[in-house]
């Protein structure tokens, strides 16, 4: 409509953005320049932070097995709960949408499974121990029943009750994406699709599935940044007995080695990044919103 | 040094006091002898005690408050935490309860100021252990960090360790106890005698160490060494060699499943115990108390290798003068003068000032928990709950007995840094 902007037009977008701008360069910018500024900054031992250009910090990070071997864990409970979280979170909402033809009823089974969130994250997680653990819910009953003599030890402080108490906090996360963009189908598609032949699972396949790629894409993206950016569902659950790349971090900061807990953030924070361009590179979600 | 009257002799008004604005009336009034004045000002004052949560007790600041007649408040930190807040953030706490080992990292940075022995009014009420570094006569064990090496310092300013006893300390003595591993009598199946039974193949899977790399190695270390696994030239100041082995021993006992989990918070050694999950873990006395007030059985059970000690202090931060350090000076003859000592015996830790808070004791109590008498009627925790019934004897027997039998302290060793990234590698494990 008015293709070339006038010079007042351009003071109005300027002054239109600059309030966004404003808050994202306070509580955004300025501070991952700190984090960047300070990984680069010396250590001390127990004195703290000594301003320095050294990359020691980097270097003693990328050559030490432990960094790796903690991403290597990060990296298989994101894959295993972004896995299950999908699975969940896809059928949960094509249930809502599809099988529920009463848009109240739809709405009020959406709340509830927003239920578990109106406590704290921490009762949530601690509440599995009285359920896995050695004299718990599981185990009594099992044994009460004669199906095993002895608890079952991996069901807590193992890498199963981490993954549960992942899946528990995160699926909603993948469900609300989700559903948002299935309950935007239009389900005349659906129809002509079964019209034309199309079995219930092509249907699922071929029209839901990729209708549904966006809220997908940014499910994955919520549970990748949830699971990668968590110490304590793992420490928690795991008893202490594994770690995540964000508890390098915390185990730096237990004796203000801040340069190095600096430079494990930015490491994280690039290894994020490029988990979430490749999520972006698969969907292309600005242009799947504008649709 | 002259005998002060009060909390003000004319010899304490220093030409800064004096100088510094509305200090300048707190000194003045003194020398012209106003108390009235004083106690008007004083009243205003509040201190914020900061500390780790098992001995930054409200209770404690609550009954201060009464007792002196202005606010004290308490601010719960981690030992991480405490650090931080000194280092970083001197300004926001005015007594520190800091462990002796965190006085290593305080002291040097210049964040205390030296506390005048001459204004503690009890001090020569308080233990040798801290004061003079004797215990019962003996020469207490100075493997670690034992008080007495960092208790006092060169002078007001100097922000040194003195090598031997002067004026100035760097902290007045605070809590301090034994610590043991925690077992659950019903469940282990026999006989604790050894710091070794804490990595003994009959506890696979039902074992716990704590997860504060500075103490969980000091466990580790008096395990192996009980085990014949390992030796150690000095377990207070373990060489990288030591270190190496010792972590490396740790991850295959990990890697085996002979720790059903690591605990890094207090409330967590109390729910492993409680819940059975673990017989046999490091655990601290309150926790043990924790888990008895629940009705389980639990003991702190004496090894024959000995104890690892541990030590707090109240330290002033550099920032104080005026009202505010006299309040502080105030609050600080207060803490040893019975009730704190009364109060945390309940929990299982001793006072500084053990007459004093002998005499804050029931005739049961004070058999029960310092004199390693039979309890003759239900003993209680401190808010009220039962942890021991009658006919019961404390773990580990009388104060006496206990503290001649610690063999090393807790500490931060010279090769801290090596040591914290040797945990990581047992925490990735």
């Amino acid at each position: 409509m008015s293709p070339t902007p006038t010079r007042k037009s351009l003071l109005t977008t300027y002054l239109q953005v600059a309030p966004l701008t404003l808050v994202l360069i306070c509580f955004f910018v300025v501070p991952v320049a700190l984090v960047v500024v300070v990984s680069f900054f010396r250590y001390q031992m127990l004195v703290g932070i000594v301003p320095d250009f050294t990359i020691r910090n980097y270097v003693d990070l990328l050559t030490n097995p432990t960094t790796w071997s903690l991403y290597i864990s990060t990296l298989k409970f994101t894959l295993i709960v972004l896995v299950i979280t999908f699975v969940l979170g896809f059928w949960i909402a094509y249930f809502l949408v599809f099988h529920v033809r009463n848009l109240l009823v739809a709405i009020g089974l959406f709340l509830l499974c927003t239920v578990p969130f109106w406590t704290s994250n921490i009762i949530r997680m601690i509440s599995w121990r009285p359920v896995l653990g050695k004299e718990g819910l599981i185990n009594n009953a099992l044994i009460n029943t004669g199906i095993i003599d002895s608890p079952l030890q991996w069901l807590l402080y193992s890498d199963f009750s981490v993954v549960v108490a992942y899946v528990h906090l995160f699926t909603l996360f993948m469900i609300v994406p989700i559903f948002n963009s299935m309950s935007r189908i239009d389900k005349s598609l659906l129809e002509a699709a079964i019209d034309a032949g199309a079995t219930r699972w092509g249907v699922v396949w071929n029209v839901v599935l990729p209708l549904c790629k966006t809220g997908i894409a940014l499910g994955a993206l919520f549970v990748v940044t949830l699971v990668m950016g968590d110490f304590f569902v793992v420490s928690v659950m795991s008893g202490g007995l594994s770690g995540s790349a964000t508890s390098g971090i915390f185990n730096d900061l237990q004796f203000l080695n801040y340069p190095r807990a600096a430079a494990s953030a930015v490491i994280l924070l690039i290894v994020v990044l490029m988990i979430a361009t490749a999520i972006f590179r698969l969907v292309d979600v600005r242009k799947e919103l504008a649709r | 040094m002259k005998k002060t009257s009060g909390i003000f002799g004319t010899g304490n008004v220093s030409r800064r006091n004096v100088l510094k604005g509305g200090a300048a009336i707190a000194g003045v009034t003194a020398v012209t002898g106003f108390p009235t004045v004083w106690a008007q000002n004083l009243k205003d004052v509040t201190l914020t005690h900061t500390g780790m949560s098992y001995s930054t007790l409200p209770d404690i600041a609550r009954q201060a408050s009464q007792d002196l007649g202005f606010k004290v408040e308490m601010s719960v930190v981690d030992h991480p935490g405490l650090l931080n807040r000194m280092v970083q953030d001197p300004k926001s706490l005015d007594v520190a309860d800091l462990e002796i080992w965190q006085s290593k990292v305080a002291v040097p940075q210049g964040v205390l100021q030296g506390i005048e022995i001459a204004k503690i009014k009890n001090w020569g009420e308080l233990t040798p252990l801290y004061t003079e570094g004797t215990f019962a006569g003996k020469e207490a064990s100075r493997q670690g960090d034992s008080p007495f090496e960092f208790i006092y310092r060169d002078g007001a300013d100097g922000n040194n360790f003195a090598s031997g006893k002067t004026d100035f300390v760097n902290f007045v003595p605070g809590v301090y106890n034994a610590d043991t591993l925690g077992i659950r009598p019903d469940l282990v199946g026999r006989e604790i005698t050894s710091w070794a039974d804490l990595i003994s193949p009959d506890f696979k899977g039902k074992a716990a160490i704590q997860n504060i790399p500075t103490n969980g190695i000091m466990d580790a270390m008096m395990a192996f060494e009980a085990a014949g696994m390992l030796t150690y030239g000095d377990k207070g100041n373990p060489t990288q060699e030591e270190l190496t082995a010792t972590v490396a021993k740790l991850i295959e006992l990990k890697k085996g499943g002979h720790f059903r989990a690591l605990w890094s918070t207090f409330d967590e050694s109390v729910n492993l115990m409680a819940s059975g999950e673990v017989v046999i873990q490091s655990m601290w006395s309150p926790a043990v108390t924790a888990v008895q007030t629940q009705g389980v059985k639990c003991t702190y059970q004496p090894l024959k290798e000995g104890y690892r000690g541990w030590g707090n202090g109240l330290a002033l931060m550099s920032h104080l003068d005026g009202l505010k350090r006299d309040a502080a000076y105030e609050y600080l003859n207060w803490y040893n003068s019975g009730w704190v000592g009364g109060f945390i015996a309940k929990q299982g830790y001793y006072s500084a000032n053990p007459t004093t808070a002998m005499a804050n004791l029931t005739e049961n109590e004070r058999g029960f928990f310092y004199e390693g008498k039979p309890a003759t009627a239900d003993i209680t925790s401190p808010t009220g709950e039962k942890t021991n019934s009658a006919g019961d004897v404390r773990d580990g027997g009388s104060y006496e007995e206990r503290f001649a039998k610690v063999a090393v302290w807790n500490n931060l060793m010279d090769q801290a840094e090596f040591l914290y990234a040797k945990w990581n590698e047992f925490n990735a494990a």
